[in-house]
Order: C-alpha cells, then structure tokens, then sequence
C-alpha cells in the first residue's frame, strides 16, 4: 500500500468513528434517540384496548400534555389540536389500519406508526402558530388528503 | 502487461473476434428491455414531476400511485437489472472467452421468466390492483398476481446467478492456479449479492401470496417490512458494484491510464459483498418495534459501508492523476486538464463519480439517527437517490453504452454520436441538478415523498413548498429529454451505427504491480463471512418481531 493511501484509509476510519460517537452520545446521553417504542396492540382491536378506546388530549402535568391518537386512512383522531405556547407534549399511535407516517412540518416530529404497534414522540412547542401535521407513509388513495393541523396559543 | 498475440489466441481463442454472436444476443436482448423500460419508466417520471407540482393532472384512468408503482418497480428493478445482466454477462463472455451452452440456456430461460414477471406486475398495476409502491409494504394488500409476477422475476434473476455461478466455476477449474480476470471478479461479486440478498424478499412474497389470496389470515408486519429492506438496500449496493465496475475495470483505459490495483478492486468488492446486507435496517430508524441499542448496532453497520467507498474514491482519483500526468499534465492540477473531456465514455463516468461525494455524504446524514427524523420519508430522500441511483449508477450505465453497445453489435462509435452523448450527459446532469437539488431543499421544509398534489388545505406551510415543485418539474422535463436522446443513441448503435471493430476497454496493471494473490478467490469463505454478519444483525431483532410481536394484520386495500 501507499504510504498516501494508509494516511487516507486512516483519516476515513478516524471520520467514521468520531460519528459514531456522536451519533452513540445523542442518542444515549441526551436521549435523543429515535423513536423506537416496544409496546404492542392487537391491531384488530384498537378501538376496543386501552387507552385507544378513548383517543384525545389528556393534561399529564405542569404544562405536560399527552394525545392518545389512531391513525387510520385517511386522518388522525383527534385532529385540530390545541396547546398552549412552551407546552411539552406526547404522541402516543397507533394504526388501525396500514401503515402511515406522523410528522409535523417544520419540527422534528417523525415516526412511522405501523399496525400492531404503538409508538410514542415527545415534542415541545415554542413558538405559537399553527402547525401542520401530515401522513408522510402512502396509506391508500387518499393519502394526499391525510393530515391536520396543531394550533399552539 | 499487454499480452503478446500469440499467448492471447493460445489462451482464450474466442476472446480475438470480440464477443461470439450468441452471446450478443443475449446482450443484446437484455439491453433493448433495458432501455425500453427506461424510457417507459421516464416517461411515467415526468407526470409525477408535472403532476406533483400541480401543472398537470392524471386522466380519471390513471391516478398518481398506480403511476409511482410503475415508476419505481420499473426503473429501479426491470430497467436496472436488464441492463446489469446485458453489460456483465456481455463483459464476463469477453473475459473469460465466451459463456457455455448450458449457461447461455439459462440466461434465456432467465429472459423469459423477467419478461412473463413484468406482464404480470404491469397488467395488475394497470389494473389498480396493485397500487402498492414497489415496497409494497403489508397490510397494504396487492392482487395475488402482482406478488406472483415478482416471483417469476426473481426466478428469472436468479437464472442468470446460477448461470454466473456454473461459468465462474469451470473457469477456475480449467485455469488452476489463475485469478479470474478482474471483470469476471466484479461480476461474480454481483451475481452473489443478487442472490443471498433477494432470499429473505423472497420469502416474505411466498409469504404474502397465500395472505393475499385468503388463504391464510395475517401478517407480521414489521417481519415483512425488515425482509423487504434487507433486499432493497443490498440492490442499491449491487448497483454500485456494477458501476464501480466500469470505473475499476474499464476507465483506466480510456483515459490511456493503468489500474490503480487489482488486488486492491477485489478487496473493495469482497468488502461490499460481506458488509452489505445489514444497511437495510437503516430504513428503519424512526419504526417502532425496534430498540434504541440495535438501531444503533445498525448505524455502524450502515457506516461502515462508506469505507470501501472512501477506498474507491482513492482509488479513482490516483488513476486518473497519473494518467493526467502521463499525458504531460504538471503541477498541482495540471493532470486534471489533460483528462479526455470531450469524450462521453469518460465524461459520463466522471460526473457519475463526482456526484457520489455528495450522494455519499446525504448517505450518512441519512444513516444518523437524529438527521434522519428531519428528513425521513420527505423529498429529500427522493433527491437522495436520484442523485446516487439516477445519476452516480445511471449516467455511469449510460456511459458503458458507448462502448458496450458498439462493442456487441460490431459497429463504431461516430463523431457525432460521441457528440450527442455529451450533450446527452450535460441534459441529464442539469436536470438531476435542479430535480434532485430542489428535492433536497424541499424536503428539509418538510414535504413528503410519495404524495400527489396536494396543499393540504392551502395550509401556508404546504403552499411555500410550491415553488420548489416548479423547479423539480422544469428537471424533470429536461431528464425526459435526456432519456429520449439515451434511448434514441442505444438502438441507433444496436442497429444503425456504421459497422466496424470497436474495444471493450479493459484497463491493464500497472508494470511492476505484483500479482494478485489467490486468497482473493475463496468465495466460500466470502460466502460465510456474509452470511455470519447477516445473522448478527438480524438474528435479534426478526426473533423479537416475531416472539414479542402483536397479532397480525389482515389484508387491506385502501385505494
Ligand atoms: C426522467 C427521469 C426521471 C424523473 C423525471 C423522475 C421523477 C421522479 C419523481 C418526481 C419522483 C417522486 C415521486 C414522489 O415521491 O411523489 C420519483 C420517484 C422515484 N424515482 Fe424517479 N425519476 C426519473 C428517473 C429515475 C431513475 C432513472 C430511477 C432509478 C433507476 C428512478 C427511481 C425512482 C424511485 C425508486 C422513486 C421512488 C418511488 C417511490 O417512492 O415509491 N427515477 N421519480
Ligand atoms: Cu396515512
Ligand atoms: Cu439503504
């Protein structure tokens, strides 16, 4: 080998592993890990297991809030959200249905919420606006139409 | 070193009067499905970029999903594997001096079975009986026959890999002691991939046809989606693999260069072949069902791709500085000037070279599991690959066909199709640029892939998308453009070009390069180091999907 290309495999090496390292301490020690929530549910039953029998906003504490939502094709329920400005909020999905995308534009809320599984993104709002909230996984026909929108005061 | 006549006619009779008329054939065939897929395939491209941006809309018969299906099913499987078995089978016959009967047998019999694949997928897509995108992901529930047409392409795929697998295998024996010749070597690294990488797809479509006709109630979902990326990532994979063909293999030669080193190519290869399969997971990274410590397990598999990629890209530099400066190039850039620009078979290859240090660089952004959340499943991950597939892969393709297609059919490259070919690839380049780059920009703001026109309402956000759209359909216009002058050039050549000799180039080794040494070979043991990294990283997680997963699910159509 030449001694220019030892030099070169050894920079690309060191690149790659500082990367890593970054990509290990995001994720493990500022927790920003992606979203990878184990819990399940029988994706036939949805409207029946808790908590998705009763989907919609619930207030978890000081400005805390969690929305139990379904997605199905083609919209989310509950939709037209609204919170207060600085509010830190928990989606907590499922499927009921195929498979869709939640992502709020502009954020960096995304996931996949799939049948069978429930996932779970946690967000704080802000700046006050509203916010638009769209399936970014093709569920069907009318996939262009799915989305909604949160209102932060 | 040039090997003096006489040993080459000693050698490899057949490899003197170019490629034997049986096996253009075959070349030949694959390569007209190739290119007719493509401009079908192009075609269906610029109505989703009209379409998309609201500048056009659909008849009532065709609505945009059944058209992206077509779209990626066609391009990225029938279009890219038709011309991966044309220009490897063709290149392999040439090196190791011309296929055997049986072997050519099989690569018809893998012909007809694509071809009866592609009936089947076409007609139930036509049929809106499978608007399912090619990942086709359950349970969102195709027609039976649409599964069933992907098992007969793959059958066909896999005609081709024995077909590989038999010639590589009597070459070795009837040359004891040799290493294949460097393009055989890249092909058989190919052919392996196509074939221990599409085994877990195949199995999850053997799954879905009886779910799909009743036969059986549900599905795991998230076993299927893992089995269908651990094929679509490795596909990506061989792609760069038969390109980086022609950039190890044959570039060198047309920049009246050397190979860097053939011992080198071979590792990178063997790299590739035993890294890959675990990538696939780095779709995944914002699916629930997954924990944190094995996606992150998977960025480093990911990750670790890039390394032979580093090693090409010092690889491809060295070759053509020397080169240069072979060519009386001096200084620090000097070299650079001398490089054949005018020449499409260099420039082609060139731009798809430099496109993969951005293509490259998106890869490992999108492989980090913080960025990816920014960008998942938004257009950026559309202008992603058609930065790598559509330019760093294809443009290398259409690159190879000014040669390659001279080559099989015995005609000559002309002035004015060299011409045409440049103008070809300045079409194609911009128009990647404003398509892929306004992609890229969108993305970041958030509008999703795979979403016909929409406004959502006029929401603001949604409408500030708009302009960028313009953009990406203006590239898309200039890309048909660029597809209708490749497609013209390929039959033009096939078929009308004036007759003559034309060189497949196959670059020799440097004068005092030592030989290759043998270990390089033992595809068995390349075989099991795969197989032995596949299962570290799937083992876990495909057992967890399965003991701790929910019930399934059963088939649905939504569209
Ligand atoms: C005339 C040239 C082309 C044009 C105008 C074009 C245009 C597009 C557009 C606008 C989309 C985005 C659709 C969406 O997400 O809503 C798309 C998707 C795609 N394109 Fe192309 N493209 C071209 C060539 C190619 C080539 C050569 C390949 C690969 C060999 C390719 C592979 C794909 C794939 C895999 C998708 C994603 C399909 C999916 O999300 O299901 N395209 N193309
Ligand atoms: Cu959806
Ligand atoms: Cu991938």
């Amino acid at each position: 080998m030449h001694r220019l290309e030892e030099i070169w495999l050894a920079l690309s090496a060191g690149i790659l592993v500082v990367f890593m390292v970054i990509v290990g301490y995001q994720g493990f020690a500022l927790g920003m890990g992606p979203p990878s929530n184990m819990d399940t549910v029988d994706p036939q039953k949805v409207d029946e297991t808790e908590p998705f029998d009763e989907p919609g906003v619930y207030k978890r504490g000081e400005n805390q809030y969690e929305v139990i939502m379904t997605l199905q094709a083609f919209s989310f329920n509950p939709g037209d959200i609204e919170v207060p400005a600085g509010a830190e909020v928990t989606f907590t999905m499922t499927s009921k249905d195929v498979t869709h995308g939640f992502q709020i534009a502009g954020t960096n809320v995304n996931a996949m919420v799939m049948p069978g599984h429930i996932q779970k993104i946690t967000h704080t709002f802000d700046e006050p606006g509203s916010y638009l909230v769209l399936c970014n996984e093709y569920c069907g026909t009318g996939h262009q139409l799915m989305s909604t929108e949160i209102t932060v005061k | 070193m040039a090997k003096p006549l006489r040993d080459i006619i000693y050698d490899d009779p057949k490899k003197m009067f170019g490629l034997n008329q049986e096996d253009a054939r075959i070349a030949k065939s694959y390569l007209s499905v190739a290119f007719i897929t493509l401009l079908i395939g192009g075609i269906l491209g610029l109505l989703q970029g009209l379409q998309r941006a609201g500048l056009m809309e659909l008849p009532a018969w065709l609505n945009y999903y059944q058209v992206l299906t077509a779209h990626g099913i066609l391009l990225i499987l029938i279009f890219t594997a038709a011309f991966t078995i044309g220009y490897l089978y063709s290149g392999f016959s040439h090196t190791i001096g011309g296929l055997l009967p049986k072997v050519r047998k099989l690569a018809w019999t893998g012909f007809g079975l694509i071809l009866i694949g592609v009936v089947l997928v076409v007609a139930t897509i036509l049929a809106n009986e499978a608007s399912v995108l090619y990942t086709f992901y359950p349970p969102m529930a195709a027609s039976p026959v649409f599964y069933i047409g992907l098992v007969f392409i793959v059958l066909g795929i896999w005609a081709n890999c024995f077909g590989v697998f038999i010639n590589y295998n009597h070459w070795r024996k009837n040359h004891k002691g040799q290493v294949t010749p460097l393009f055989a070597f890249f092909t058989m690294g190919v052919f392996v991939l196509w074939f221990f990488g599409s085994l877990g797809v195949t199995y999850e479509v053997l799954t879905l046809i009886p779910w799909s006709l009743g036969w059986k109630e549900t599905i795991n979902v998230m076993v299927s989606r893992t089995l269908f990326w651990s094929f679509g990532h490795t596909l990506v994979n061989i792609w760069y693999v038969v390109a980086s063909s022609a950039w190890y293999v044959a570039l060198p030669k047309i920049v009246g260069g050397r190979l860097f080193s053939d011992k080198l190519a071979r590792v990178v290869v063997i790299l590739l072949v035993i890294l890959n399969i675990p990538g696939g997971f780095h779709h995944q990274i914002i699916d629930p069902g997954i924990t944190e410590t094995v996606k992150f397990l998977h960025v480093f598999m990911s990750v670790s791709i890039a390394f032979p990629s580093l090693m090409t890209a010092f690889a491809m530099f060295a070759v053509l500085e020397r080169a240069g400066r072979r060519h009386g190039g001096r200084g620090l850039f000097g070299w650079f000037k001398k490089l054949p620009w005018g020449d499409v078979r260099f420039l082609a290859p060139m731009i798809a070279m430099i496109a993969f240090i951005p293509g490259g660089a998106g890869g490992l952004i999108n492989t980090s599991n913080q960025i990816n959340q920014v960008i998942h499943n938004t257009l950026w991950v559309v202008g992603h690959f058609h930065i790598t597939v559509g330019v760093s892969v294809v443009l290398t393709f259409f690159g190879i066909c000014y040669w390659l297609i001279p080559f099989i059919s015995k005609r000559k490259l002309t002035l004015q199709m060299n011409k045409l070919g440049i103008i070809q690839t300045i079409t194609w380049t911009v128009g990647m640029i404003l398509m892929s780059g306004s992609q890229h920009l969108v993305g970041l703001l958030g509008d999703p892939r795979r979403t016909s026109y929409t406004t959502y309402g006029d929401h603001e956000t949604a409408l500030s998308w708009i302009p960028y759209e313009y953009v990406m359909g203006i590239g898309a216009t200039l890309l048909l453009l660029g597809v209708i002058i490749q497609v013209y050039a390929v039959f033009n050549m096939m078929f009308f070009a004036p007759k003559g000799e034309t060189e497949f180039p196959i670059g020799e080794s440097e004068d005092d390069e030592s030989p290759t040494p043998l270990w390089t070979e033992r595809w068995s043991l390349w075989i099991i180091l795969m197989l032995m990294v596949v299962a570290m990283a799937y083992v876990i997680p495909i057992v967890d999907f399965v003991v701790n997963g929910p019930p399934g699910s059963p088939p649905i159509k939504t569209w």
